[in-house]
């Protein structure tokens, strides 16, 4: 767990970064602090590990007040990954990621292990391990950064606009990478960036912040989309919250309707029918116009999304019904076959039930 | 090419005089302008005294530094250490700006990590500082040994050892042969030292290379 308690960093020019930040990030949660430049979001991050010291208020990781001991031995305890990765060029992947632990003083053929295993964890190839920062991409240095930093397990991890610097798609994976790291470690992480978006996807609590080192609201992402505190997060949280908000809202008791589906090569009858493969997998949609014919593979329109019946969200839902080229949104199971349709008018029937729901807890 | 062949034992005696002179005072003085580049690094204050204080250094005529040294050290006028101290002093004074200005030069991006690492600062210089300045450290070394091998032939104008003696007795004794030897083997040593350098170089920094070839790496 990290508390802020009346944290004021007031540089010496004067300007107040952060204004008596009061918060507490959750022991095992991923915590996102977003806001706009000159708000205070990194200097917030920057002062848990003493790159930055706070002028007055207490910091506090796990208990321990971290003005206490020496700054470098509190740093080797707090994994760090930072924009760009960071990473030394003169040092190879694997040598950079055994950095703390030789900090810690293991050996080296200890350490040096613990990396290959932690190339494995972020999902690069041991060969790279002899390779130099300069001959990777940039996602890849990124992994190596995020590896860096958990190389002597440490309980908490910050990380400062770590994917900021790597192209849209790259991004993407590498958030879903470390949702997937998270599950399995349990750190706890303190997340900086300026993208709304990733802080909703990444955060269990998202704190906004404004400029003047402000705290403007500090929530679920759910809660942040459905009921921004003030002009400002509503501002910030940006356009079709609404939409976006819905994926957050759980699908429980959204009914699965009939859906008229057929096989491959099969005959269909007129109107829109659903192609499946023999293990009642979605291939793409048949229309057969007003007299029916074969669905077979070269005349398939594309579908739209899929609605995973057992976990999905309202808004994979509705997306799914609203891509569909028939109106009726593909429901799947788990195992990837078909299992229903959905209507977008259930989804907003649903979701005005849950809305209810809400309203009376 | 036969009074070559026939002093090469005084030739070999000169040319060990001569490596000996001028890169004994290349590693002194890099010995001392690591630790003074640092400071200058360091401070605002710092750089602007040192830098200043190693462009006066390096002003001081290489012949009145021979001249005046003894006065200073206690030494006799021909003591080989006379020789070792000017030529250090100019090594100094050339390399302390380049190494501030190397280490100045490592990104802060860099620098940032290592200490959010959990480096301490000496263990950064030595391990992350130091190494990543080393390209632009070599560069300076090259300057700073081809000077000296030069200014050592200075010194044998007053009566020092080395390879410029072939010069000042080839001309009193007008030997050609003795003063086209002399000259030749001063570049040779010149250039086989600025070789042996750039090669170092290159040994101590592999990964200046490893940006040069083809990104293998699969996209992430």
């Amino acid at each position: 767990m990290i508390e802020f308690r009346d944290v004021t960093k007031r540089f010496p020019d004067g300007t107040v970064a952060v204004d008596a930040l009061n918060l507490t990030a959750e022991t095992g949660r991923i915590t996102v602090f977003v806001g706009p430049s000159g708000c205070g979001k990194t200097t917030s991050l920057r002062m848990v590990n003493r790159m930055i010291e706070p002028s007055s208020g207490v910091i506090e990781v796990d208990g321990q007040d971290i003005m206490a001991g020496d700054p470098a031995e509190l740093r080797r305890g707090i994994g760090y990954v930072i924009q760009a990765a960071g990473l030394f060029p003169h040092r190879t992947i694997r040598d950079n990621i055994a950095t703390v632990p030789m900090l810690l003083g293991w050996n080296k053929k200890q350490a040096r292990e613990r990396a290959m295993e932690l190339m494995e964890t972020v999902g690069l190839a041991p060969e790279m391990g002899s390779r130099y920062p300069a001959q990777l991409s940039g996602g890849q240095q990124q992994r190596v950064g995020v590896a860096r930093a958990l190389a002597a397990d440490p309980p908490v991890l910050l990380m400062d606009e770590p994917f900021s610097a790597v192209d849209p798609v790259v991004r993407e994976n590498l958030q879903d990478e470390l949702l997937r790291l998270q599950s399995e470690l349990g750190k706890t992480i303190v997340f900086v960036t300026h993208d709304i978006d990733e802080a909703i996807k990444l955060g269990d609590r998202v704190a906004v912040f404004r400029t003047g080192g402000h705290l403007a609201q500090y929530d679920e992402p759910g809660v942040l989309l459905a009921r921004p505190a003030d002009d400002f997060v509503d501002n910030f949280v940006g356009r079709d919250r609404g939409y976006r908000g819905l994926g957050f809202v759980s699908s429980s008791g959204l009914p699965v309707g009939e859906l008229r589906t057929v096989e491959v090569g099969g005959s269909a009858p007129e109107g829109w029918s659903l192609v499946v493969d023999r293990e009642r997998r979605p291939l793409g949609w048949h229309h057969g116009g007003t007299a029916g014919g074969t669905a077979g593979e070269e005349n398939l329109v594309p579908g739209g999304s899929l609605y995973d019946a057992g976990s999905g969200s309202l808004r994979s839902a509705l997306d799914a019904a609203l891509s569909s080229p028939s109106g009726q949104g593909v429901a799947v199971a788990a195992d990837g076959r078909v299992s229903g349709s959905i209507s977008a008018d259930d989804v907003l029937a649903a979701l005005a039930v849950a809305r209810r729901d809400d309203a009376a807890a | 090419m036969t009074w070559v062949l026939g002093n090469l034992p005084l030739i070999g005696d000169l040319l060990v005089q001569h490596i000996v002179f001028s890169l004994v005072p290349v590693v002194i003085g890099l010995v001392l302008a690591i630790p003074l580049g640092w400071l200058a690094d360091r401070t605002r204050a710092g750089r602007t005294i040192v830098i200043n204080l190693s462009g006066l250094l390096y002003t001081i005529p290489s012949l009145a530094l021979f001249v005046f040294l003894p006065a200073i050290l206690g030494t006799s006028i021909l003591d080989p250490i006379n020789v070792i101290v000017a030529l250090s002093v100019y090594t100094v004074a050339l390399l302390v700006r380049t190494i501030a200005d190397a280490l100045s030069a490592v990104p802060d991006l860099v620098v940032n990590s290592a200490t959010a690492m959990g480096f301490t600062p000496a263990r950064r210089f030595v391990g992350v500082d130091l190494p990543l300045a080393i390209p632009v450290i070599v560069a300076g070394l090259r300057v700073a040994a081809v000077s000296s091998i030069s200014l050592v032939t200075v010194g044998s104008t007053v009566g020092f050892g080395g390879l410029g003696r072939m010069f000042t007795d080839g001309f009193q004794r007008v030997i050609t042969a003795e003063i086209i030897a002399g000259i030749v083997l001063v570049l040779v040593l010149a250039l086989v030292v600025d070789t042996l350098l750039v090669q170092g170089g290159k040994a101590l920094t592999p990964w200046e290379r490893a940006g040069e070839t083809v990104r293998r790496g699969v996209e992430a």
